[in-house]
Order: structure tokens, then sequence, then C-alpha cells
């Protein structure tokens, strides 16, 4: 069954369908790669085979998603053995279409990171350097497709949480539209930005599972699903497109990422598409407005975590006041609470024109430098993370040093539109991501041209054994 | 920037009680963060209008049909304290 190892979800798939393996054995083959994982990247595995195993190979989910009766925490203390009533709309998809769940993936508490380190349980290693972070927050999700413990996997994707834990362990991430996919059963973070996204070994196996996650649910209000029906990509050329790179000036971009963007480019030239460089004057300021946005927003989601309805109550209390301030205090871990502080001060009496309103101004102001770019170019392309994986511990003391790993990948959720980041070449033996963002709705011509591209760059994986 | 006392009052607001530690750190880990924020200010946002969502989409509705709900033994399975079918919780008045 080792083959299974080199293979993606949808060849894998095509060998169930072929009656090569059975479905059932493809099954038994990954929970055990899931048991044996060493790197952290589960915090449940399923402990006995799916009753029926379906015709898809089985998929790792993210902690913060709702799955009926399994441990869903989203990473945090607070959540420690919640097991839901419902499952979320994309898990139930997936299981319809026959990807079970394989297991829970390690992430940030609730989403708030980009190192996998604010895990309550726990940080991921990479699967390349041991010593370094997978990124985050879907950490766990990302070390384990890239490690060959998972064939698939889903994430979130508020600020870049799929698409930088994606470069760092290089595979593929793809945050989707905003409403492309539905939000119900995902526990929430900054509810204006999370979308559920795909992390996969190559663009096919995203596009396979983005057809299969996408669609307008009752449950979710603000879900619309995707105007067509993604086609598996085929395109092998790039002739007539215009890419529009930003961000390479950039000072925090280590020469060595930049080095592996830039012949990048080169290949897309190769190709037959055509590259400018561009600039996209507020999107430099996205971290700004993105750091006032997700905690105002996180701090009302997560005032729901009092110590009534689910969760940890503390034992530490005389009176309703106390008991809410000490289970708080002993839920949440550092990161949370520095974000529930920014964000409840930022949305406060006096405060909230000055951050939030402002913030908001923001991303209508980079919403337009993407609108102006897209009559430019048809893609605005980047390095998905300013430099290779850190290692562990290399920024936990610097909250702000640690948020401005997602300059490159905040602008696109605060915007709206979709982005993929694929693996692009190694600098220093590490993996180097590049991102390719269109338009709202432009899913199937952004995987088209990640294909292309993903077939001319020729990544080899970590050698997984 | 934010001193001590603003952070103990915007701790109070929003139910958290911060350990001394804590409360040492976050009046100069908050105010780095909001000093990188406030940059911001350096775009011209003149008559800018907000935007409170990405998405084109005003009032949702569905039709009102009546549904099974949650059955309550199922709904209090996760609480910490039941009583009479309930979630219990301190009284608000005790000291």
């Amino acid at each position: 069954m080792s083959e299974l190892l080199r293979l993606t979800a949808a060849q894998q798939a095509q060998l169930i369908a072929s009656g090569e393996v059975s479905s059932a054995e493809v099954s038994e083959f990954w929970r055990g790669r899931a048991a044996a994982d060493d790197l952290g990247s589960y915090l449940w595995v399923a402990d006995e085979a799916p009753a029926d195993p379906g015709a898809l190979p089985p998929v790792a989910v993210k902690d913060l998603f709702c799955v009926e009766g399994v441990p869903s925490s989203a990473g945090s203390r607070i959540l420690e053995g919640y097991r839901p009533v419902y499952t979320a709309t994309s898990v139930r998809n997936l299981e319809e279409a026959g990807a079970a769940v394989l297991g829970k993936t390690n992430q940030d508490e609730f989403a708030m990171g980009s190192s996998n380190e604010n895990s309550a349980f726990g940080p991921v290693r990479n699967p390349w350097d041991r010593t370094r972070v997978p990124g985050g927050s879907s950490g766990g999700s990302a070390a384990a497709v890239a490690a060959g413990t998972a064939p698939w996997a889903i994430g979130t994707d508020t600020g870049g949480s799929v698409r930088q834990p994606a470069s760092l362990c290089g595979i593929v991430g793809l945050k989707p539209t905003y409403g492309a996919v539905s939000r119900y059963g995902m526990i929430a973070f900054a509810s204006s930005l999370d979308q559920c996204s795909p992390l996969t070994r190559d663009v096919t196996d995203a596009a396979l599972m983005l057809r299969i996650l996408e669609g307008r649910d009752p449950c979710d209000s603000t879900s619309l699903g995707l105007p067509d029906q993604i086609e598996l990509p085929s395109a092998e050329r790039l002739d007539g497109l215009r890419f529009g790179a930003w961000g390479l000036a950039e000072e925090g971009l280590e020469p060595g990422v930049a080095a592996v963007v830039r012949a990048t480019l080169d290949r897309i030239e190769e190709l037959g598409g055509s590259v400018v460089e561009i600039d996209l004057p507020s999107a430099s300021r996205g971290i700004s407005a993105y750091y006032v946005i997700a905690p105002a927003e996180a701090s009302a989601n997560l005032a729901r975590y009092d110590g009534v309805r689910y969760g940890h109550r503390t034992e530490d209390f005389h009176d309703l006041l106390g008991m809410y301030e000490n289970t708080r205090a002993e839920g949440f871990g550092e990161e949370v609470k520095r974000r529930i502080m920014i964000g409840t001060y930022a949305l406060s009496s006096g405060y909230y024109e000055a951050y939030y309103g402002t913030a908001q101004k923001v991303r209508t102001k980079i919403a337009r430098d993407f609108a102006a770019a897209f009559e430019q170019v048809d893609f605005v392309v980047t390095p998905t993370s300013p430099t290779v994986a850190f290692e562990l511990g290399e920024r936990t003391a610097d909250p702000l040093a640690m948020y401005l790993s997602d300059y490159f990948t905040v602008p696109m959720p605060l915007a709206g539109i979709p982005a993929v980041s694929i693996p692009c070449g190694l600098s220093d033996g590490l993996p180097v991501g590049f991102q390719i963002a269109g338009p709202a709705f432009s899913e199937g011509r952004i995987l088209d041209a990640a294909y292309a591209l993903e077939r001319a760059i020729g990544f080899a994986g970590v050698p997984v054994t | 920037m934010i001193d001590r006392d603003q952070v103990l009052h915007v701790a109070r607001l929003a139910r958290l009680r911060l350990t001394d530690e804590e409360l040492e750190r976050m009046p100069r880990e908050l105010s780095k963060i909001l000093e990188h924020v406030e940059k911001m200010d350096e775009l011209d946002l003149e008559g800018v209008e907000p935007t409170t969502h990405v998405v084109d989409l005003t009032n949702v509705l569905r039709d009102d049909v009546p549904r099974p709900c949650l059955p309550r033994e199922r709904a209090l399975a996760g609480a910490p304290d039941v009583a009479d079918g309930g979630f219990r919780v301190p009284s608000p008045g005790a000291s």
C-alpha cells in the first residue's frame, strides 16, 4: 500500500474507482499513517475505520471545524473535550462526496497565529526541518499533507492561515473567494474574513476539493457558492496572460525568497505569459487594518466562551462576574487574550471611529487597489511569505514580528478575493511559496494558471518514507 | 498609547482577569501593536466609504417554516453545570 504515499488524492480516487485498490485499504493505510505522525500534526485520529469508506481518500480536518461527536477544540484549552452536536457544512460536503474525516489537526488557538506555536496542545514541527515551524494557523493540516500523514486536508484562511503554512511546508493552499464555501460549523474567528480552504499536494487536488466544498448553504447567509462548476485544470501554457508582480522590493523580503520568486516570474514568461511590476499603494497598510478588523471581530465572537453552555468553567469564583473573568483567564492563551484586548479596545467608546472605522476605510482602499490592478493584469502575484520557515521560538517574544509574516497574504481576504500558494522552489533547502491572486470568483482561471506553472516548476515535495 | 489603567478598563469590558505579570506586560505590548496599526493614518481616507462586508448581499431571508430544534438533552450535554433542564450559573447578586 505504500505506493499510495506517492499519489495525489485524485490519483487515489482513480485507483478506487477502477477497483485496483479498495476504499477500505486506502482508509486503513491513511489511518496508520496519521496514527504514526510524530510532528504534532494531529490532536485526534479516528480510532476506527468508517463503516462505509467512500470513493475518495480520507481528509484531515483542522480542529476548528465542528464534527459531530468528535473532539473539536480550535486548539484552545477553553474548548478542551468539547464534542459538537452538529457537523460543519464543509465537512459534511466532503463526507457526502466520499472523503471521511481522518483526524483533527493541530492549529494556533482560534486560528490566531502564524507559526502554530499558539496551540494550547503543543507546537507542530515542519517536516522539512523539525527545528522550524510549519506556519500557521493551519500548521497541523499543512505539516500532515507535506509529511504524508494525510492525503489532503482542510484549514481556514483569515489573513493567510492556509496559504502561509502551505508555503512554509511546500504544498498547495487555496483561499477561495469570500462566500464561496459555507462557514457554518467553523468555530468563528473573524467572520468577515474566515474562509474554509483546501491544503493539498498539488493544484489538481485543490480544484477537486474546491468543487466539493463550494456552494450556497442555507445555514450561512453570507455563502454564495461559485457561479460555475470548477473544472480540473488542464492548461499547459500561459499565452496572453498578464501577471502583475507586487512586493518584490519590500525590505522584509528575504533575498533567497526573492530570487526563487524572480525565477518563477521568468518561467511565466517562458510559458508565454507577461510580467509587469505593479504597485498596490494601500495594500502595504493591510497588516495595520487587519490587526484592527480581525481582533475586533474576534473579541465579539469569543464573547460566547463564558463557562455556561459548553467548554471550560473555572472552579475559582464567588459570583457570576468572577466566574466569567476567571473562566476566560484560565481558558484562553496569551495571544488570544492579546487579540481580545486589542479588539475590545478598538471597539470601545471613543476609539471606534479612530480604529475600526479607519480600518474599514483602508479595506475599501485595498479593494480599489486590486480592482485597478485587474484592469491592467489578469493576476497579481507575490511571494506568499517574506521568509522561509523560521525557527521554533524565534518570533514568539515579539507579536508584531509574527504579524508581519502575513504581509503578503492579508490584503486578499480584506478585499474578499481568491488566491493560491504553490511551491516554487527552495531557499536554503526550505520551500518557497508563490502566490497567485485574481478577482472574486476567478478560482477556475487561478487554478489553471497555477497548474501550468506547477508543471513547469516540477517541485518535488519533502522526501517522505 | 495605552496605559495600565486603560488595560484594566478594557480587561473588565472583555471579562478577562489579568495576572499581575500580564498587567505589567500588556500596556507595552498593546502600545507597540497600536503604534503599527496607526500607520493607517498615513493613507488619504478622505471621503472613502467603509467596507463592512465584501459580499454584496443585503437581507438574505428564508421562509419562516417551523422545524425541530436541538433536543434539550443534547443542547445541555456539553454544559459544565446543569440543573432542572437548564444551564446553572452563579447568582449575579452573590458576593
